[in-house]
């Protein structure tokens, strides 16, 4: 039998009939046709498929579409704002901080997350934060580049 | 050069290939509309030169690859079967473009991979896109050029040599009132030119958005989420298919039981012999039905495994093909005083793109449309066809954005997939594999031995030079430093040998057979060098009369900071050179090694002679990426198996790269702007073996012979000294 669900996506109310135990990726990605959040591993090793949830940076392969009832889901389409490219969008942007692009929308969640729970980080504390979000093209020194010139944009905010 | 080797027609022996050239320009030409249209062949003896399947080089039904149409808007498009996995070539190909025909670079656009709205071609790998398609591409823009001068010489009643072109504006020299868009003269224009004389194309030092850096065209889709890769496409009525896998390379199938799968309310559950799917609503659906799905199989005996497998190779005793070979080997041996023997090892490794293959096929009428995950749109349209028993025009192949490729994604397999179950079912079907699926049915880089016996004389200088490459492929094997005996032989082949070679497939990985070769032949002569008791550039240079490779070295050590000492050093320096894509690269690391075997880089620089720069930006970013992605096969990348069975099955085992492995890395794009450009995409990542083992040498004195350099073999290796 489907359960009702109800939860906050991107700012907006969603309400679904479906089996809680479903994986929130899929859900996501089909139920609710938002294709951003990316499958990678399926295993939660790799974060391409991270979410804020509440605020916080979570593997959406490893959530069932019950855990976050009543809770605040964002994804990489929620990032910007009134169709203004969050600060670390944009580093990503100035900095090349990508080359396939697979990895991006889980990079930028994980680095939004970082940048809250520390908004002046140093390189290495960058370096640790991102540490299990895996870029097979190398785009690691500059999406480290982008995260520090979003800290820097971000200060005071 | 000249025309002719310029445009290099392949497909002569097809038999109507006049015919079918041109209802082919008819059927572009009829697609595109009006405007100025410029066809453009590459030259296929370089598109063919490597990591191109059999398959897909012989048929080109077609004398161009590409075409360039100036619109009646005055937008320029590019149509290409390139692909954009990461690489860059949707910035640089029409930077190129804006270059030549003088217009903004946001006029100019690109369509790539969409079989239906552009020309063959064999596919997008071994560093070709900037260095094959580069230069008929930028013929055909200055081509455009000339041809929209002639047209606003009539109509502005002004001779062609009076007219200037800025932003795709020309108007008359010294009367710029007088003027006239590119838009305005291609309007009611129905041109057709086939480039076929080489028109004149800049000089480098005239470049004003070539040689420039300009960051992604693709960035914003990719940082919101918009760019969609094959897994992304949604079409009404689709079902997600999840695919029923043999527990190892060769087992057979023996009983099957479907009823639990069947039960699962939604859940469709196709067969058709050993080819069964679980298709659903829902990917996830899909998966859980399909792990009901009870399967016994008939396994073949494993014969060896991930430690044996060079012993395997050993017994295969595989034909040997000289590449290179000059003087006496024998009188080179009688004048060496020293004498070094060595045999170097690497492991299979996977492609492992973030992206796992995908494609979503919909069929409609007697038409397929797929949405594929390739680096082969067309390879992967032959297939399907073939799979599925359509006309190849009735298939279309459509490649959004890449998640990664690397070589990996050229089989199509998941395309095949797709398509056979769309058909079956009669509803449009997906296909994406697990990261299970992804490391079963890669094509790995292929495990490899290099044999090497080499001696010095008492001068410092290499007297003679002999090399065994197995199973990994010739190229890169060929050494450049000027040894007056040697052999070079590569046994065995390369990638994609038999089945009895390898129990599961091989394939191209970037720079294929390269890694393998560059790492031997430079840990091999770093060695010498320390034995020699020589400073391990100067023993180089001191070897070494090709100039660009000189240069590279020389730029290399110059961004190093380089201060000469005999190896090792403990200072943990290595240096390494090499040749690939026809780009020259020299790089020097540094890296310290705990008691326990890690291995930390610290710093790498790269110095690389790769032509004219089109994109340094871009440059940069394939040389940072080959140094990111090369630490993965020289410090932990190997797949284990056992027979057939891959043992890697996720990123717990098989461990990729991460962001504190990084060094600080600085490169050198040394000047040869009189040079074509040449590949970018592969080149630096052929030196990270050796640059690894070297430092590894410089700082503990102990030499490690087999990739990848886990921490156990470093510690095994320094407990050897």
């Amino acid at each position: 039998m489907p359960d009702k669900i109800s939860f906050k996506l991107n700012d907006k109310p969603v309400e679904l009939a479906v089996d809680g135990g479903r994986t929130l990726l899929w859900v996501l990605r089909s139920d609710l046709a938002l294709t951003g959040t990316k499958f990678g591993c399926g295993e939660g090793f790799c974060g391409c498929c991270t979410i804020l949830l509440n605020g916080r940076a979570a593997r959406s392969c490893q959530l069932q579409v019950k855990d976050v009832a009543g809770k605040e889901v964002t994804t990489i389409e929620g990032l910007a704002k009134n169709g203004r490219l969050h600060p670390l969008q944009q580093a990503f942007m100035d900095h090349d901080g990508m080359q396939c692009g697979f990895c991006t929308p889980g990079m930028i969640m994980t680095g939004v997350n970082l940048l809250r729970l520390n908004p002046k980080p140093t390189e290495e504390q960058i370096v640790s934060g991102m540490e299990k979000n895996f870029c097979r093209c190398g785009a690691h020194v500059r999406i480290v580049a982008a995260i520090q010139q979003a800290a820097k944009e971000m200060k005071g905010a | 050069m000249k025309a002719n080797d310029y445009l290099i027609h392949n497909f002569r022996d097809l038999g109507s290939v006049e015919d079918i050239f041109a209802s082919n320009r008819r059927d572009f030409l009829k697609r595109v509309g009006g405007g100025i249209v410029i066809f453009m062949a590459i030259s296929d003896a370089l598109l063919g030169q490597e990591g191109a399947p059999v398959r897909n080089r012989q048929r080109g039904p077609s004398d161009f690859n590409a075409f360039l149409r100036i619109g009646e808007d005055g937008k320029v498009t590019v149509f290409s079967s390139k692909i954009e996995m990461g690489q860059g070539i949707i910035t640089s190909l029409p930077q190129m473009v804006a270059e030549e025909l003088d217009v903004p670079l946001a006029s100019v656009t690109i369509t790539m991979g969409d079989t239906d709205e552009v020309p063959w071609d064999a596919g997008t790998w071994g560093s070709m896109s900037t260095r094959g398609f580069g230069p008929p591409l930028r013929a055909a823009s200055a081509e455009a050029k000339g041809v929209l001068i002639s047209l606003a010489a009539d109509k502005l009643k002004v001779p062609a040599e009076n007219l200037v072109v800025k932003d795709g504006v020309i108007s008359e020299k010294g009367n710029d009132k007088n003027q006239v868009t590119y838009g305005e003269l291609a309007k009611g224009q129905k041109i057709e030119r086939h480039l076929d004389t080489k028109p004149a194309v800049k000089k480098p030092a005239d470049f004003k958005v070539s040689g420039q850096s300009h960051t992604r065209r693709d960035g914003e889709a990719k940082v919101t989420g918009t760019a969609h890769y094959a897994a992304d496409i949604r079409v009404p009525g689709m079902l997600y298919a999840k695919i029923l896998r043999p527990p190892m390379h060769g087992a057979k199938m023996k009983s099957v039981d479907t009823t639990a799968a069947k039960a699962v309310p939604g859940a469709q559950v196709y067969q058709d012999g050993d080819f069964i799917a679980v298709l659903h609503e829902f990917p996830d659906v899909a998966d859980d039905a399909l792990a009901k799905i009870k399967a016994d199989w008939d396994k073949p005996e494993a014969k060896f495994d991930d430690k044996t497998v060079f012993d395997h190779f050993q017994q295969l005793g595989a034909d040997d093909r000289t590449i290179k070979s000059g003087g006496d080997l024998d009188a080179g041996k009688g004048q060496a005083k020293k004498n070094f023997e060595a045999t170097y090892l690497n492991s299979y490794v996977a492609h492992s793109p973030m992206e796992t293959h995908a494609a979503l096929c919909q069929i409609e009428g007697d038409k397929a449309t797929l949405w594929v995950s390739t680096q082969n749109p067309f390879g992967a349209r032959q297939r399907v066809a073939e799979a599925i028993g359509f006309p190849e025009d009735k298939v279309r192949i459509i490649t959004p954005y890449v998640g990664g490729g690397f070589g990996g994604k050229t089989d199509n397999q998941q395309a095949i997939e797709a398509a056979r179950l769309a058909k079956a079912i009669g509803k449009p079907v997906q296909v994406m594999w697990s990261r299970e699926e992804e490391f079963f049915y890669d094509t790995f880089r292929p495990a490899a031995i290099v044999k090497i016996n080499s001696g010095v004389d008492d001068a410092g200088k290499m007297a003679f030079w002999d090399y065994d490459v197995f199973f990994a492929g010739d190229r890169g094997a060929a050494q450049f430093y000027s040894v007056p005996n040697h052999r070079t032989a590569s046994r065995g082949g390369g990638y994609g040998s038999a089945r009895e070679v390898h129990p599961f497939a091989t394939g191209s990985w970037r720079a294929p057979g390269n890694n393998t070769n560059t790492f031997a032949r430079e840990s091999h002569i770093e060695a010498m060098a320390a034995g020699a008791g020589i400073d391990p550039v100067q023993f180089r240079l001191d070897n070494l009369q090709d100039e660009r490779m000189i240069r590279v070295l020389k730029a290399a050590a110059e961004k190093f900071g380089w201060t000469p000492a005999k190896g090792p050093s403990k200072r943990g320096y290595g240096v390494a050179c090499g040749v690939d894509a026809g780009t020259y690269v020299a790089g020097i690391a540094e890296a310290t090694v705990d008691a326990d075997g890690n291995v930390q880089m610290k710093r790498v620089v790269i110095a690389q002679d790769m032509g004219v720069v089109i994109n340094p930006e871009g440059a940069a970013i394939q040389l940072e990426g080959c140094v990111a992605m090369g630490l993965g096969y020289a410090l932990t990348e190997e797949v284990h198996f056992k027979g057939g069975e891959i043992l890697d099955t996720n990123y717990d085992s098989y461990e990729l790269p991460r962001f504190s492995w990084m060094p600080k890395m600085d490169y050198v794009f040394v000047k040869h702007d009189e040079l074509a450009p040449q590949g970018g995409g592969e080149p630096a990542i052929i030196l990270m073996g050796a640059l690894v083992a070297n430092a590894v040498f410089d700082a503990t004195g102990a030499r490690v012979y087999q990739l990848p350099m886990t921490p156990e073999r470093v510690k095994a290796a320094m407990a050897k000294i």
